[in-house]
């Protein structure tokens, strides 16, 4: 059954079926979901393989539901994961906001198309950064990784279902249609040298000091206790104590969503992966993610060939945002350029955080954005 | 002068968690009798107490999760049915409860009842039926009957209910039943006799409201609506009784059917398995 759940080899196949192919190796074994373009591929191809390695595929009746089963999957101890778009991740803000409270590991993939709305349903945009990072009602803060390559929708899947486990949190794939849909070259590894971090579970020498709420470590992170284990968890979406049982006071609440937020941001150094490229004498400096980076890297390329020092910094995580990094870029670089799929969602974070202004290349989505106006920023600003 | 006697003791002790009393129910509220027959089904059932878990959604009958001393998940407005659903097919060995009331089951999360009935996943729900929403003070719920009055609808309700155990009958589910607050035997049994029965179970139990239902239509308190049950109850075997007959309507003199609605094999849901060679 192991070597079903691995396929370890060379492939060449979709991303989406790649980010199923990662999860499955990650030991995801339970999948919810309702099926939605440009994601439903990942759906399909888990529908066909979940069950011959003994994991769980079910269609649920809307997203809604969807996410709703990953939680109870999950708190009963199996690695979760739902797949959608825009449409769909809309409808999971209200259980995304359940998975922050009870603090309940999950994956959630959002291959993202043109949006509002039903807008552009087979063609690629990447406008839901925001709604990824604010979405659910109240304070919390989230992860969100952003692949530009069928390897990524493999390797990050991985990734995030190990910082989802580790850090007890819902962890939001921000593909899109390009990535989800293109065909490239897949190296799945032998499973002994796929890492998996485990959930932190209660210890013995928390001497019964254990509770579902109560994070012991300097990482803010209590340990998972799961359903059917003996602990007779008490779980509540209500502002709730260490112990888990509700408490309606101000105290209580500021000291729960202060911790939540702080579990994310405290540990930020763990969670954020960035990429650059000829960036160590950039005086402009692309920032692009996801198939967007894929055209920033050409336009940067020959840029340079054009004698341009112009440079690019792939985020390959979007939340939390790298603000010390862009911090420190902005007394650096002479001019920073934002390419993106939307009118301008990431490059708030980073005028925000280096208080100065961005160059924008954007595009509200439907096709990705080729080289040329990403070159065409370049020049003017090497000018 | 007589002495009050507190018992040390209480049978229900090891299910209820005592710690997170008293409850935040009115006086002349239902819902804690239905869960007394819930912890008494766990005690009776034979299944360790630590493999029952509840999951409720919001409202007071949601609150029931917090004072289960089992495994409990309080989750939002109308989702506990798929939240259930998630954790029962993760983990099969689980005894798996919804516990929530008519607003949250019915009405939000309507389509998550009748999509759990169709696919019949092994799952048993406990709705407490009080004809409104209680918790935000009364207002009109998809269960409130046509004409009677709530705080959001003050000439009475335009709207005719929903007929819970036929919408679940018709929806798929393996065991359907009905019964009333004064009904505490049949609801112990119906709740162990669901534990036993694979697939969905969905057994609805009438309770009175007096603060959200009963101040608006003229029933003045808990009593007065159990004796309006004691009255008018009906039982019926087979559900043979037409459907525009179980509607209910407390204010009017006619018989409320209760009893046991459906009860078949259906196949409950099972995840696929493929062998490979």
């Amino acid at each position: 059954m192991d070597d079903r759940r691995v396929l370890t080899g060379k492939h060449f196949m979709n991303g989406d079926e790649a980010c199923a192919e990662g999860a499955l190796a990650a030991g995801c074994s339970f999948f919810g979901g309702y099926p939605i373009t440009p994601s439903t591929e990942i759906a399909e191809h888990l529908a066909r393989r979940m069950p011959e390695i003994g994991s769980v595929f079910i269609q649920m009746e809307d997203e809604l539901a969807s996410m709703a089963a990953i939680l109870g999957a999950s708190a009963a101890g199996a690695r979760a994961m739902t797949a959608t778009s825009g449409p769909g991740l809309s409808l999971m803000m209200e259980n995304l906001g359940l998975a922050i409270m009870l603090e309940i590991p999950c994956v959630i993939v959002d291959v993202q198309r043109g949006s509002p709305s039903t807008g552009l349903p087979t063609m690629p945009g990447q406008s839901d950064v925001m709604q990824a990072r604010w979405g659910s009602h109240g304070d919390y803060a989230i992860v969100a990784y952003s692949p530009w390559s069928v390897q990524e929708m493999f390797d990050l899947t991985i990734l995030a279902f190990n910082i989802a486990d580790r850090y007890r949190t819902p962890v939001i794939m921000l593909c899109d249609e390009v990535v989800g849909h293109m065909i490239e070259r897949l190296v799945i590894p032998p499973s002994d040298q796929i890492e998996i971090w485990n959930r932190k579970l209660p210890k013995e020498s928390d001497n019964g000091r254990c509770d579902p709420f109560r994070a012991l470590g300097n990482d803010l992170v209590p340990p998972m206790m799961h359903a059917g284990e003996g602990y007779r968890v008490h779980f509540t979406g209500l502002t709730h104590d260490e112990h888990g049982y509700p408490v309606m006071s101000a105290k209580t609440h500021h000291d729960l969503v202060t911790r939540l937020v702080e579990k994310i941001e405290h540990n930020a150094e763990y969670l954020i992966r960035t990429e650059g490229y000829w960036l160590d004498d950039a005086e402009i400096v692309v920032v692009a993610y996801g198939c967007t980076a894929r055209s920033a890297q050409r336009a940067v390329r020959e840029a340079r060939e054009e004698g341009i020092s112009a440079g690019m910094l792939r985020l390959i995580s979007l939340w939390p945002f790298p603000e010390n990094l862009f911090q420190d870029l902005g007394k650096t670089v002479k001019t920073i350029i934002a390419a993106e799929m939307n009118l301008g969602q990431i490059s708030r974070e980073i005028e925000r955080t280096t208080g100065r202004p961005v160059h924008g290349v954007y595009h509200a989505g439907g096709e990705m954005i080729p080289p040329e106006p990403i070159l065409r920023a370049i020049r003017g600003a090497d000018r | 002068m007589s002495r009050v006697k507190i018992a040390k003791k209480h049978p229900l002790d090891s299910i209820i968690r005592a710690d997170r009393m008293p409850h935040i129910w009115c006086p002349g509220c239902g819902i804690g009798i239905v869960m007394r027959c819930y912890a008494q089904a766990i005690l009776d059932s034979g299944v360790p107490a630590d493999q029952h878990v509840v999951i409720s959604g919001i409202g007071c009958s949601g609150r029931v999760a917090g004072y289960m001393n089992i495994d409990s998940y309080h989750t939002t407005h109308g989702r506990a049915i798929p939240f259930a659903v998630g954790m029962k097919l993760a983990k099969p060995e689980l005894m798996t409860t919804v516990f929530s009331g008519d607003g949250d089951l019915a009405a939000i999360g309507g389509n998550h009842l009748i999509h759990a009935a169709r696919r019949n996943v092994d799952v048993n729900v406990i709705c407490v039926n009080n004809f409104n929403y209680g918790m935000t003070g009364g207002q009109v719920g998809p269960t409130t009957p046509r004409g009677a009055r709530g705080t959001t609808a003050p000439y009475g309700n335009p709207e005719l209910p929903f007929n819970l155990p036929y919408l679940l009958a018709a929806a798929g589910a393996n065991f359907v039943a009905r019964w009333t607050t004064i009904h505490v035997r049949q609801i112990r049994d119906d709740i162990l006799y669901a534990f036993s029965r694979p697939g969905f179970t969905f057994i609805e139990v009438l309770a009175p409201c007096p603060v959200g239902f009963g101040k608006s239509n003229n029933i003045d308190d808990g009593l007065e609506e159990m004796e309006l049950y004691r009255q008018r109850c009906v039982l019926v075997r087979d559900g043979d009784v037409s459907q525009d007959d179980l509607n209910i309507d407390l204010r009017e003199e006619k018989p409320i059917y209760i009893g046991r609605f459906e009860d078949r094999d259906r196949p409950p849901y099972e995840a696929i398995k493929v062998e490979t060679a």
